[in-house]
């Protein structure tokens, strides 16, 4: 496992209107490593993750505090182009959200939008990035049937290899499994820990048996206050706080 | 937002203000066509003037008739209106089921579509010839016929729009009714009506702009006398005909044509003085509900 | 007491089930009175010909092609205002000062009357940009009277696009003008047709707001241009029922002319309303 620093959070407070969301957090993100974050919902964890890629920015009346460096790099800096940054941290969203488009379709939208038209090199990444979200098997014969045909653990994977397709380097899943069966969710459990040996990923979840299963880190979050962050298992076995006792030996929420 | 969005949201937004611009060019044109008709007859001369001869000399601009013939012609449209379009709003709400109400909201919204010319031409060869030999009028062209048509067109309007204040009545007042004992027609009448009260009187005051605003059927079905009317039986002249008919004939820039642009003004502030009502009484309804306006 | 009520809950269920048969009845009788009128004046020439010997025979085929312009006119003109105007409140709206003005402006238009556009485009595209009566004239009065249902339906349609599909397209870097193009207004697109279908329904039955700006009453030819005036199938009806000089012999081309409207109206609005219903099933 690599040390290296990806991601630095420097004392983060978040508003939406006079709420205050994000307490000054502080954490620290690395390399080839999945980081989960934990807690009670409305503790803050996905409104967390959503400023990794600044999806907040489509917030009206939020205010920001705080700094968030990737490589070194304030990503709130005037002279960040949001758009650069969103290709280079992915997301996955909780419920799954292919476009009303044919599953070829829903994969090349991220190149074309960038301009590649070449239908070659369209084809040649679908077919790779399918591939590395094991669905590549499963739609091979139908690429041009609606995407919102598929299964809902398929439709996530979808969503998942049309994530990959722009070769990001961070990638957010927001409870990604919130919505699927529990094989489904199996499936995409193993995939998230396959991916890590390429990428850095952040995991929202509620299911704290699901932060044991595939994270290296998890931090746990009340009330928008991070409140204990460290080794997954440390966090479970040996909690330094009793909130985080209470929480993941399920005495609340 | 990069650059371009930022442009992008200029442009939409300059071009949004297009509604704006319409209005608010439909309001000068008719006050600047208007305004010398009206400032050389006087404003209460041109409204309460009891006279109508824009062709004689010398030419005659006051609009009392007109108006009076828009309003009796109004007022009887909604007593027709009024019973058969909430009770129509009703039943489908309360009695139709699924199936039936399927088919009947959209024939209720087809009736809606139907062009005023057509049922002006209706009136006129139909209900008029009809009227007449029932009634034993001397003409069957008359405020009434007028009244009975427009009515029947302003029946969509008030179902369609009582029909959606009814549906968004919460169902606890229905069961809260029922579990004191009251019966469907007892609920209906004394806890969803008031309920959707606002809802269904916005529909009633929308019933009367769209009626005022009417043309061609007061035109082909009225008769066209622009005098007072002693009676509901008597052939009536209102603003929209007047306007509708005069406009082929009158000089453009002449004292008649600024005249019809002052019918026109009249109109048009009376129907915006009923639709800012609707609006305000249906926003204040929406926060009743906890409905975000 | 218990019969009393019994009995006031029957004898109020058939008042509005009378309610109901009136309004069934007047749009049943409406369409039967010229449906079995209108068909005797239908041959091919009705629809092709042009109107002969002062409008007692012949067809009404001029009549028909000038409608049929001037909706065509009427949805290219506010068509692109109507979706952008949507597409502005929806995606771009900042709850403020300009958002709540058009709206109002939005909610006031589509109460005016419709003679008062008649004004506004005699006033304004007929003489003070001197385009005459015209097509073009014509349509652009019509347009600005259609724009608020083309606007309403339009924004029904892209707000129904769910706000995770819009942040699945930020997610993978697309900026918010290629969302717009490429992910919601594809999802938006059916029911912005059937609001522009609606909208053709009520255009080709319009009369006052043409009266004064496109129409003439009779032609012997088919327009060649946007300046050109035309006759209308709405107008030929009032000027055959108002301006005839054969009474009898023009009512049945009337009855023609009222079944062809009646049956465009109708098919027109239909379709839209089935569509929009399919659609809105869909998304429950």
């Amino acid at each position: 496992m690599s040390d290296e620093l990806r991601i630095k959070v420097e004392n983060v407070n978040f508003f939406y209107g006079l709420k205050h969301a994000l307490i000054n957090v502080n954490m620290d993100i690395y390399k080839n490593m999945v980081t989960a974050m934990i807690g009670p919902s409305g503790c803050g964890k996905s409104t967390f993750i959503r400023l990794i890629n600044r999806m907040n920015d489509l917030v009206l009346h939020a205010t920001l505090k705080g700094k968030v460096l990737l490589d070194g790099k304030n990503i709130f800096d005037p002279d960040v182009d949001v758009v650069e940054l969103r290709r280079k941290v992915g997301m996955v969203f909780q419920k799954p959200n292919p476009f009303p488009k044919s599953i070829f379709e829903n994969m090349c939208y991220g190149l074309q939008i960038k301009g590649i038209t070449d239908k070659r090199i369209l084809y040649e990444k679908t077919e790779n990035a399918l591939k590395k979200a094991a669905l590549w098997d499963e739609v091979k014969d139908r690429l041009n049937e609606s995407a919102l045909r598929l299964s809902g653990g398929q439709q996530q994977r979808l969503c998942i290899a049309r994530c990959l397709v722009v070769e990001p380097e961070v990638i957010l899943f927001d409870e990604p499994c919130a919505s699927l069966d529990p094989i489904s969710t199996r499936k995409i459990e193993d995939l998230i820990v396959d991916l890590k040996k390429d990428y850095t990923i952040l995991v929202v979840t509620h299911n704290m048996q699901q932060a044991a299963r595939i994270s290296s880190k998890t931090a746990f979050f009340l009330l928008g206050e991070l409140i204990e962050f460290g080794n997954t298992e440390e966090i479970f076995t040996n909690p330094k706080d009793k909130r985080t006792e209470d929480y993941v030996t399920g005495r609340f929420g | 937002m990069g650059l371009s969005d930022k442009i992008y949201k200029y442009i939409f937004m300059t071009v949004a203000l297009s509604s704006f611009v319409f209005l608010i060019g439909i309001i000068i044109v008719l006050f600047s066509e208007g305004l010398p008709v009206l400032s050389s007859t006087g404003v209460m001369a041109f409204i309460f003037g009891k006279s109508w001869y824009p062709t004689s000399t010398p030419p005659e601009f006051g609009i009392f008739p007109l108006i009076s013939a828009s309003l009796v012609v109004t007022l009887g449209a909604m007593v027709v209106a009024v019973p058969v379009g909430i009770g129509s709003a009703l039943y489908i709400h309360e009695i139709a089921g699924v199936k039936q109400k399927m088919i009947l909201k959209p024939v209720v919204e087809l009736l809606g579509a139907i062009p005023s010319i057509i049922f002006g031409f209706f009136g006129m060869l139909i209900v008029a010839p009809f009227l007449q030999d029932l009634l034993h009028l001397s003409t069957g062209q008359c405020a009434f016929t007028g009244a009975l048509i427009l009515g029947i067109m302003a029946i969509p309007v008030l179902c369609s729009i009582s029909e959606d204040a009814l549906s968004v009545v919460p169902k606890s007042y229905r069961e809260a009714s029922y579990a004191l004992g009251a019966n469907r027609w007892q609920t209906l009448w004394k806890v969803i009506m008031p309920a959707a009260g606002s809802g269904v009187s916005t529909s009633i005051i929308l019933g009367i702009s769209r009626v005022m605003g009417e043309t061609m059927t007061v035109l082909l079905v009225t008769g066209g006398a622009a005098m007072i009317p002693k009676s509901i039986f008597d052939p009536v002249r209102p603003m929209t005909s007047t306007i509708a008919a005069e406009m082929g004939e009158a000089a453009v820039g002449g004292a008649h044509y600024h005249a019809l642009f002052a019918i026109g003004l009249v109109l048009f502030l009376i129907t915006l003085m009923m639709n800012m009502i609707a609006e305000y009484i249906s926003r204040k309804y929406r926060m009743k509900l906890g409905q975000d306006v | 007491m218990k019969a009393n009520s019994e009995n006031s809950q029957k004898l109020g269920f058939l008042l509005l089930f009378v309610c109901i048969i009136i309004a069934l009845l007047a749009l049943g009788s409406i369409i039967y009175f010229i449906a079995s009128n209108g068909i005797k004046a239908f041959s091919w020439t009705f629809f092709t010909d042009i109107p002969r010997k002062s409008m007692t025979a012949g067809g009404v085929g001029p009549a028909i092609v000038g409608t049929l312009y001037l909706v065509l006119g009427s949805v290219l003109f506010s068509l692109p205002l109507g979706v952008i105007t949507a597409i502005y409140l929806c995606e771009y709206s900042p709850k403020n000062f300009t958002l709540n003005l058009i709206r109002m402006s939005i909610n006031n238009l589509a109460g005016v009357p419709s003679v008062v556009f008649g004004l506004f485009g005699l006033a304004v595209f007929v003489k003070l940009f001197g385009f005459h009566v015209s097509i073009l004239s014509g349509s652009l009065t019509l347009g600005i009277l259609i724009l608020p249902g083309i606007i309403s339906a339009s924004y029904e349609a892209i707000i129904a696009v769910p706000q995770s599909t819009r942040e699945a397209s930020y997610a993978l870097g697309a900026t918010q003008i290629q969302t717009i193009k490429k992910v919601v207004l594809p999802a938006a697109l059916p029911g912005i047709l059937t609001g522009m279908i609606l909208a053709v329904g009520r255009a080709a039955g319009e009369t006052a707001p043409i009266m004064f700006t496109a129409v003439t009453f009779y032609s012997r030819s088919y327009p060649s241009s946007v300046m050109n005036e035309v006759m209308a199938l709405p107008y030929h009806i009032y000027v055959l029922m108002t301006e005839g000089t054969h009474p009898e012999e023009q009512k049945l081309i009337a009855y023609g002319c009222a079944f062809i409207l009646l049956i465009l109206v109708l098919a027109v609005s239909s379709i839209a309303i089935y569509l929009r219903e399919k659609q809105r099933r869909k998304y429950v």
